[in-house]
Order: structure tokens, then sequence, then C-alpha cells
């Protein structure tokens, strides 16, 4: 068998810019990169010298779509090395923002990335203008959701990209909570339309099987993306600060983006929806466990695909857990917690849309950053998603190249990687692969 | 929107303004901001527009012939520099999208690096890489007819340029 090359130059429907390239000699795949081509803008050295309530907010532009996400990182980070409890106000905010985020989020990649692989069109320009089209309506249940999802952070935090109000402490400006009775109303209204986001991909049977190891941040009193200490697959525990003694760095010759494996197993592993769920099912909300029960019945799975359906699941979470929290909160006229400034370092780790995401922040005696680390889901997700495409070449490889291309972009759409993410830092240990 | 407005008789077809939207070095929060857009807009849009190049949302992208491109993001190489100037070759006029495309910044921090920032691991990828010595705004590298500024682009400067090439291409007729 001929010696063969398979490129995709540019992976599409993903956030940032990635490509693919596949060597195959012998009916073997000889060599495979998934290439992040973003160019990285070394933000984590650009923080170096700045005061501490500057860099939440800049840090957020590491990515539009989860800006939130890093934002809290941040904020948290800064917050444990300043010794700061923030209320349980602000706790509460934080969290109902973070529904929103994930609502928004994933109802992008869902309906705008996924939806097309699933309907077998190019496009969500090519769904039918025909509003009895289940595509049609699905996509227009995608703008209900999106919208949503946006109108809460712009509730809660002011934006739903690079948020205006939060900062170290809390709020510099507290939520309106006369908006909160139209969001509980829009909520309510919305839920059939995630039902039926769920139901069609739990429908879609697109399947890559590989056993691997998943991680994520399990909280045990409830289903949470913010609190909690990182779990694996094998139980293994670890408290937030030592979570990155725990991850083996790899630099990635061909790609501006840097991998990871887990030091317990010295493997490859998950983070992502797909790791929550199979991990954290048990604590999902008690509505949402009662209508999406059926659907549950598909976890644990090591189907990738199945990231896509756990997002869908995650979506109704969130929709639920924000109903509640729209009920019961109550928005004093509250100010930041701030403390006199002290040297020290702190870790934020939280689960972002796609995975766990660790920010740490070393502060000097006089509020300056002396140092900061990231690292990001997609980086995490880097060599599984790389194993994951050789076990599918090595088993398709009978199929034409025009099946290939398709389906190694929709694996790695599934992943839900961001390239904005990924290429922003740069790590202390390097070992050569 | 009246649905009348865009429907066709015959062999008449309205022309469309050919779009495409790119991104270079940022976190692409406008191209994310677009797709929150077209919750309210893409059944207006599709009638008026028609996304020749979207990378974000479709795999069967061309640069050929296109009205107007609009480009988010710094530009950190040669390579993104060149690809840049093929865009401005395809197209009649060209947006900045976006601080970063726009000003520069954030992406323009390492240009203020100092000389003891750039350490060994820095350099291996500014050297592994086709990294530029400075990343560049986008006016720097290729003529700019528009900017829509912001960090993400504001909204309503967005829709104001683009209804104004709605209208200069004489599409805006059709537009609600």
């Amino acid at each position: 068998m001929p010696r063969r090359n398979i490129a995709i130059d540019t992976i599409t429907k993903i956030e940032g810019n990635a490509g693919l390239k596949v060597v195959i000699e012998d009916d073997v795949v000889e060599d495979l990169q998934f290439v992040i081509s973003d160019y990285r803008r070394f933000f984590t050295t650009a923080v170096r010298g700045k005061r501490v309530v500057a860099v939440p907010s800049f840090l957020s532009r590491i990515c539009g779509t989860c800006s939130v996400a890093h934002l809290f990182a941040s904020l948290m980070a800064i917050e444990s090395a300043q010794g700061i409890t923030v209320t349980e106000q602000t706790k509460a905010l934080r969290r109902l923002a973070y529904d929103g985020l994930m609502i928004r989020d994933h109802g992008l990649h869902l309906y705008f990335f996924v939806l097309p692989d699933v309907l077998g069109v190019d496009s969500i320009l090519d769904v039918s203008d025909d509003p009895d089209d289940l595509a049609h309506k699905l996509l227009h249940d995608s703008f209900d959701i999106k919208r949503l999802g946006t109108d809460i952070s712009n509730a809660v935090v002011g934006a739903a990209i690079h948020a205006p109000w939060p900062t170290v402490g809390g709020f510099l400006r507290n939520p309106d909570p006369a908006k909160f009775p139209d969001l509980i109303d829009r909520l309510e209204a919305v839920r059939p339309k995630v039902l039926r986001g769920i139901d069609t991909f739990f429908g879609w049977d697109a399947s890559l099987v590989r056993n691997t190891d998943y991680l994520g941040l399990r909280n045990d009193t409830r289903f949470d993306f913010l609190e909690g200490d990182v779990v694996n697959s094998n139980g293994r525990r670890i408290a937030r600060p030592e979570f990155k003694n725990y991850l083996q760095y790899v630099q990635i010759p061909h790609s501006h983006a840097e991998g990871y494996r887990f030091s317990d197993t010295g493997e490859d592993y998950l983070v992502g929806a797909l790791a929550r769920i199979n991990l954290n099912r048990d604590l999902l909300h008690p509505r949402t466990k009662d209508y999406a029960a059926s659907y549950l019945s598909a976890f644990p799975s090591n189907n990738v695909y199945h990231n896509n359906l756990a997002q869908a699941i995650e979506v109704l979470q969130c929709v639920d857990d924000a109903i509640d929290l729209l009920r019961i909160i109550h928005v004093a006229d509250e100010k930041p917690v701030r403390t006199q400034t002290t040297a020290g370092t702190g870790v934020g780790v939280i689960e972002a849309p796609r995975g766990l995401l660790y920010h740490m922040a070393k502060v000097n005696d006089e509020g300056v950053i002396e140092d900061y680390d990231v690292i990001v889901p997609t980086a995490q997700n880097q060599i599984n998603i790389e194993n994951d495409l050789k076990d599918y070449f090595n088993e398709n490889l009978d199929k034409d190249e025009e099946t290939l291309r398709a389906n190694a972009e929709s694996i790695i759409r599934a992943y839900d990687p961001c390239m904005s993410c990924a290429t922003n830092f740069l790590k202390i240990d390097m070992i050569r692969r | 929107m009246e649905r009348s407005l865009h429907q066709t008789s015959g062999s008449e077809q309205h022309k469309r303004l050919v779009v495409g939207w790119f991104s270079f070095t940022c976190c692409e929060d406008s191209t994310i901001l677009l797709t929150e857009l077209l919750n309210d807009h893409l059944d207006e849009w599709k009638k008026v527009v028609e996304f020749r190049h979207l990378k974000a949302l479709k795999t069967q992208n061309s640069l050929a012939g296109l009205d107007v491109a609009f480009i988010e993001g710094a530009i950190s190489s040669d390579s993104q520099a060149n690809e840049a100037r093929q865009i401005r070759e395809n197209s009649k006029y060209v947006v900045a999208i976006g601080a970063c495309a726009c000003t520069g910044q954030p992406s323009t921090s390492r240009n203020q690096f100092a000389s003891e920032q750039i350490n060994e691991r820095i350099r291996w990828y500014l050297s592994h890489f086709d990294y530029g010595k400075e990343v560049k705004r986008l006016g720097e590298v290729i003529q700019v007819d528009d900017m829509v500024r912001g960090c993400p682009m504001k909204v309503p400067s967005f829709l104001q340029t683009l209804n104004k090439y709605l209208e200069l291409f004489g599409i805006a007729k059709h537009a609600s």
C-alpha cells in the first residue's frame, strides 16, 4: 500500500484555528498531528507587573466565548492569593452567571457547530426555511436558548462577553433583581426546546468509543462548575491547589498549544461535559434527572460524540439551577470584600464549558502580579484528541477520503475545542515528546 | 421582516451582499458576538447577505468575488499578512472588526515585552513557528476601508456599517 497523506488545512465550525495532518503507510497511521495554529499572545507573561485588580478583566480577553470562565478563575486565584473570602451573595451570583454562560456557550456549539453534522448539511445557513421542518425548529430553538443565556449574563454580570461588573472580592455593581421574574418565565418556557435538543443529540448514532480517563470537578452536594475537588474515573480526589502537580506537561512540536498527561496513570485524559456527566450525573438537579432520565441511561459513556449529548443535558441542568437561584436570591447592596494587600499565591480551578480550567496567581506585597499560569481544557484534551483520531483512522482506512475528512472534523468538533484559549500560555517544565 | 420582500419571481433573483468573515490573532469575541446577532438577524440576513466565507459556520468557503471582508484580529506573522493581502485582493471593501484589528491591542502585548521577559520558552515559540517580529494592527498590513471598534465590536456600529454596504451595493431596499 503506497504512502498516503491526508491533510485538513482548516478545521471549520470550531472556535479558533486548527488543522490535521495524517500520514498513512502500509495501512497503518504512521503519524497524526492535530495542529493548533492560533498564534500565542503570551498573556500570562503580559500580566506580570500589572496590579491584581486589572488582571481578571485583561485575562477574560483570552477567549471570546468563555471569557466569563477565565474572568471567574482569575478572580478566584487572586482572591485566594489575597486571603479574600467572598460573600454567599457573590457566590450565588457567580453561579447564576455561570449558568447563563453554559446555556449560551453549549447552545452555540451544539446548534451552530454540531447540528449541521447531525442534519448532514454544511451549515446552519443551509437549514430549511420551512417552519414545520424539524431542523428549522431546532435552529430557532437555539436562538431562544442562546439569547436566554446571554440575557442571564447581561442581567447578572453586565455582559456575556468580557463582563464588566465582577471584580476582586465581589461586584462593582450589583444586578437589578427586578429583571429576574422575566428570566424565570423564559427559562420555564425554553425547557421543552432544550429537551427537544437533548432528544436530537441522543438520537444521533455517531460513535467513536475509546477507553480513556475522565477528570472533572466534583462538589459532593450539587452539580457544580465552580466549587469542589478534582476527581478522576478511578476515584482519585485532588484538592484544587494541588491539581497542577498531577499534570505532566508535554510540549507538542507541531502545535502552538501544549498537551498534558495525568501523572497517576501517565496516560491521556478527557475533560469537559462528557467527563462531568460521567463523574457527576448523580448530582444533577432533581428536575433535570427526572426529565432526562432516559437520556442519562447512555452514561457512563466512552463514546466521544456523547460529549454533545452531555452538553445538551447540562443546558437543562443550568436552566433548572438558574430557575431555583432566581427564585431565592436576594440581592443586597454589597461592596466588594477587600483585605490589606499581602504577598501570596492562589489557585482558581473551575469547570469551563470545555472542561477543567486552572489559573494560578503569584502576587507580591504591593499587589502586583509576579507570576501567572493558566492551563486550559483544550490543551488537556489535545493528546486525547490525537489518540482518538489515530484509532478512528486505523479502523476506517477503507473509507473514501471525503468520508475520512468529514468524520475526523466531526470527532474534533465533538470535543468543542477552543484554540483561542489553547494558545496563550507558557509552561515551565518542558518534556520533549 | 416581510417574507414577500425576498421572494423571487421567475428567474429574477435579488443580488445579495457577498461577505467574508475572517479571524486572525484575537479571542474571536466579535465572531461570537456575530453568532449572537444571528439569533435575531439570521432569517433576515440570509435574504440579503451571502456568507461566502465564514469558517466559524461553514466548511465550504470561498474567497472569490467578495463585496466586503470583515476581518477580526491582529496580524502575528508573515503568513497571516499574506493571507490578509489575499483577502484584500479578493474584496471590494475591507472592514476591520474589533479592538485587535483596529488598534492591535491587546494582541500586541508582546511588542512591549522587555528583553528580560523574552525568556527561553518564548524564544522557542517565536523561532519554532513563523512569528513576526511584532504583532500589527490590520491597517499596518492592508488598506482598511472602515473600522468597527470595541472589545468585542460595538453592535450598533457593526449594524450601521453592514447597512452602509447594503445601501452601497443597492441592496438596502430589500432589507428590513
